[in-house]
């Protein structure tokens, strides 16, 4: 099994120059089922559009390597691009160093600000900030009673005053949390169409108020088309600092983000899923552009694993493969972190273009039982320092295993060749510049 | 004594403004001053359909339709342009057969339950369905069957008042069939002619959240054996392709008998309608034109769709 594997992979790591390159004609194809993707996942009809075009243009030309097609190379760019254009290093929330951090919350109806607010404030509170939200909804019914029971819940004040004042409220929000020793404030706005020039008004005005440290737009990642709409117009009101997806547990591809981020250029800073105040999850660019594509089942891949994978073990090694320091002991723990995830056959099938990578690559799951039997009947200076494996060791591991001579030579030959392709996997890797270890770490 | 016979067409025209100044006008504006339509003015309404959220599948459906009929067609004119892709939106709409005024006199307490993802605008719609059922002389009840949203009662509890009709609770955290099924159950003891049945925002993707709505139709189906009379899907006008989806997975658990499109006051073209109406042979019954109780509209396709087309 390891053989046809290597094979492969050392076959596809083997650039062979003069394959051809990149041309309008050998991509066309692609790039229109791409488009649809695209469409389909909820992007603006204009940025999808700029975005091919742009990418396609950079990328006329560029060399196909051996074992992939124009076609699977231009959506490994495009990819590549997404990733980066959806990620942003400015995705830390700001916070003041003088007087009150002041977190303002913008977005439509419906697009989950009042959960969202409650969130952030349990995420705050957890890292030290006392929080006080202000309840400036006052038009919805029973806001500002929604907003009540959740900090009763989080144990988070909220401030709210029985006007019919949005900006009083913000305002004196800011003053009482002066008062009382509080030094983060989160307003909780009504919800608004970017059409309504008066509800407009207010939020501009309650800006200009309260001077926010950072004002967050929040938006349902299932918006359709007219997301680039509303962003815009929030944006020329309030220039916002950062953008929230909200339902990011439901199944949608979440294209608005974007398109939002084409046409406004803010951050992504938080996304948000499911209704429990636990947890804020954490952007990842390369996840969203999975999604977005739609491609494979690579995140339910990563989620798996992440349900498995202890983080600390897995950064161990990380740290093994780079300096080449990989050892039975940790093929050991591999194997059984694989075997807690399933059969490797079904994982091996969940990574995209593995399956027409692999087609004749048998993958037997028993395999993997032998090998463990073997490297159990290993000592601990054997698993660590594999040279000692002298003929008298290979046959007691072989008769303690219940495995052959053979069997035993075939692993240990297998395993060398392996730590040889992690030591090219790692050079190359550090060699990339674009190569980015967050994109492959569990956590 | 009839429903929705105070449809304000004005009103509808209103919310649809943008709407048809998006599609129509833009579509005008592409075909004038040009005697032979080619590729390019149909690729140009093509992103006018894409745009409006149509989605790419029936879009290009549209298209291949019109580009037919056109090579036979003799007049290419914009008039009869937008004729053609008038008739093409229309037949893809479904219309809705059931005369609601008389199924109430049928089946009483006609039960009406409500369903949908967070944020959808499930509260606001019953508050203006009560309020249209209460102006049309009906009894009305309205069962707070949202238990897990904070301060989800409260809300209903205000529209309740504003629509001045009855409103049965049990609090945060009950059981939203039990509520459903006290709702139901009061409604049979005060002869209340409609019953409108609010349920907590859940994503279609949450099985567990799915079967609790099953399990909220089973119990009042036990109580009532012709209930539930209409199950209303909400669906926000701003959301794309995924409504479909959303359509989709709650047709599998609950029977939805009606589509109610909310917030088609803003700048959201609401084109998904026509996509899960011709996918999924559900009529829209109500669409949502702003916050205010009468802001609820009657839908009907040939009306809504010459609102679209008209200049």
């Amino acid at each position: 099994m390891f053989d046809d594997l290597s094979n492969k992979l050392e076959s596809t790591l083997k650039k062979i120059r003069g394959q051809g390159k990149l041309t309008e004609k050998n991509i066309s194809d692609t790039l229109r089922e791409i488009r649809r993707v695209l469409l389909d996942a909820d992007v603006n009809y204009k940025v999808t559009k700029d975005f091919i075009e742009e990418v396609t243009k950079k990328a006329l030309g560029a060399e196909v390597i051996n074992s992939i097609t124009p076609g699977q190379l231009i959506t490994k760019i495009i990819y590549d691009e997404l990733t980066v254009l959806l990620g942003s290093n400015n995705s830390e929330l700001k916070i003041n160093g003088s007087g009150p951090t002041i977190i303002l919350m913008v977005g439509l109806q419906g697009s989950g600000k009042t959960t969202f607010s409650a969130k952030l404030a349990k995420h705050l509170n957890s890292r030290g900030r006392k929080v006080l939200l202000a309840a400036a909804d006052i038009y919805r019914p029973a806001a500002i009673d929604q907003l009540k029971t959740l900090g009763e819940q989080i144990k988070t004040p909220v401030f709210s005053l029985d006007v019919k004042d949005a900006r009083k409220i913000s305002v004196d929000s800011i003053a009482y949390a002066k008062e009382n020793g509080l030094d983060t404030v989160i307003i909780d706005t009504a919800g608004r169409l970017h059409v309504d020039q008066e509800l407009m008004d207010e939020v501009g005005d309650i800006k200009k108020l309260v001077n926010p440290t950072e004002i967050l737009f929040v938006v349902d990642s299932m918006t359709g088309q007219d997301a680039v709409n509303s962003a815009k117009a929030f944006n020329e009101k309030v220039d916002y600092d950062g953008i929230v997806l909200t339902k990011m547990d439901g199944d949608s591809r979440g294209g608005c983000a974007l398109s939002i981020r084409s046409v406004v250029g803010k951050p992504i800073k938080f996304l948000s899923a499911g209704e429990k105040l636990d947890s804020i999850d954490v952007f990842y660019p390369d996840r969203l552009a999975s999604r977005i594509l739609g491609k494979g089942d690579i995140i339910s891949l990563v989620e798996k694993a992440q349900e498995q994978f202890d983080e600390s073990e897995t950064e161990d090694l990380e740290e093994k493969i780079r300096k080449n320091k990989f050892d039975f002991d940790d093929f050991l723990k591999q194997i059984k972190m694989i075997k807690k995830m399933g059969s490797l056959s079904s994982l091996l099938s969940m990574i995209p273009g593995v399956n027409s990578a692999m087609k004749n690559a048998k993958v037997d799951d028993n395999a993997l039982v032998k090998v463990e039997a073997i490297i159990n009947s290993m000592t601990k200076q054997e698993r660590t320092t594999p040279k000692i494996l002298n003929g008298g060791r290979r046959k007691r591991i072989a008769r303690g295993s219940g495995t052959s001579i053979q069997d035993v030579n075939r692993l240990i030959k297998q395993f060398g060749d392996m730590q040889k392709m992690m030591g090219q996997l790692s050079g190359k890797m550090l060699k990339n510049p674009n190569f980015n270890p967050n994109t492959i770490k569990f956590n | 004594m009839n429903l929705f016979k105070n449809l304000n067409f004005d009103k509808l025209k209103e919310g649809l403004n943008k709407t048809r100044d998006k599609i129509v006008n833009k579509i005008t504006e592409v075909v004038t001053g040009k005697a032979v339509i080619d590729e390019a003015t149909l690729d140009e309404i093509e992103e006018i359909l894409l745009s409006s959220d149509i989605g790419y599948d029936t879009t290009e459906k549209i298209l291949e339709e019109a580009r037919k009929r056109l090579k036979s067609e003799k007049d290419r004119s914009d008039v009869n342009l937008i004729e053609i892709i008038k008739s093409e939106l229309s037949s893809t709409l479904t219309a809705s057969t059931k005369d609601i005024n008389s199924e109430i006199e049928k089946n009483k307490p006609y039960v009406i339950l409500v369903v949908g993802i967070n944020g959808a605008g499930k509260t606001t719609t019953i508050g203006k369905l009560a309020n249209n059922f209460k102006q049309a002389g009906y009894k009305v009840i309205v069962g707070a069957a949202d238990t897990f949203r904070a301060a989800a009662n409260e809300q209903l509890e205000v529209w309740a008042k504003r629509a001045d009709v009855q409103i049965v609770e049990k609090g945060t955290n009950t059981d939203p069939s039990s509520v459903a099924f006290e709702t139901v159950n009061q409604a049979i003891k005060d002869n209340a002619d409609v019953v409108l049945i609010d349920t907590a925002g859940r994503l279609h993707n949450k099985t567990n959240l799915m079967d609790e709505l099953n399990k909220i139709k089973r119990v009042i189906n036990k109580l009532l054996p012709h209930a539930p009379n209409d199950t209303f899907l909400v669906l926000d006008g701003n959301n794309g392709q995924n409504a479909i989806i959303q359509a989709e997975e709650f047709a599998k658990v609950t029977d939805i008998s009606g589509l109610i499109i909310t917030k088609l006051d803003g700048t959201a073209k609401g084109g998904v309608i026509f996509q899960i109406s011709s996918k999924m042979q559900i009529p829209v019954k109500y669409i949502g034109v702003g916050e205010g109780i009468t802001d609820l509209q009657d839908f009907d396709p040939s009306m809504f769709v010459s609102a679209l087309f008209e200049k």
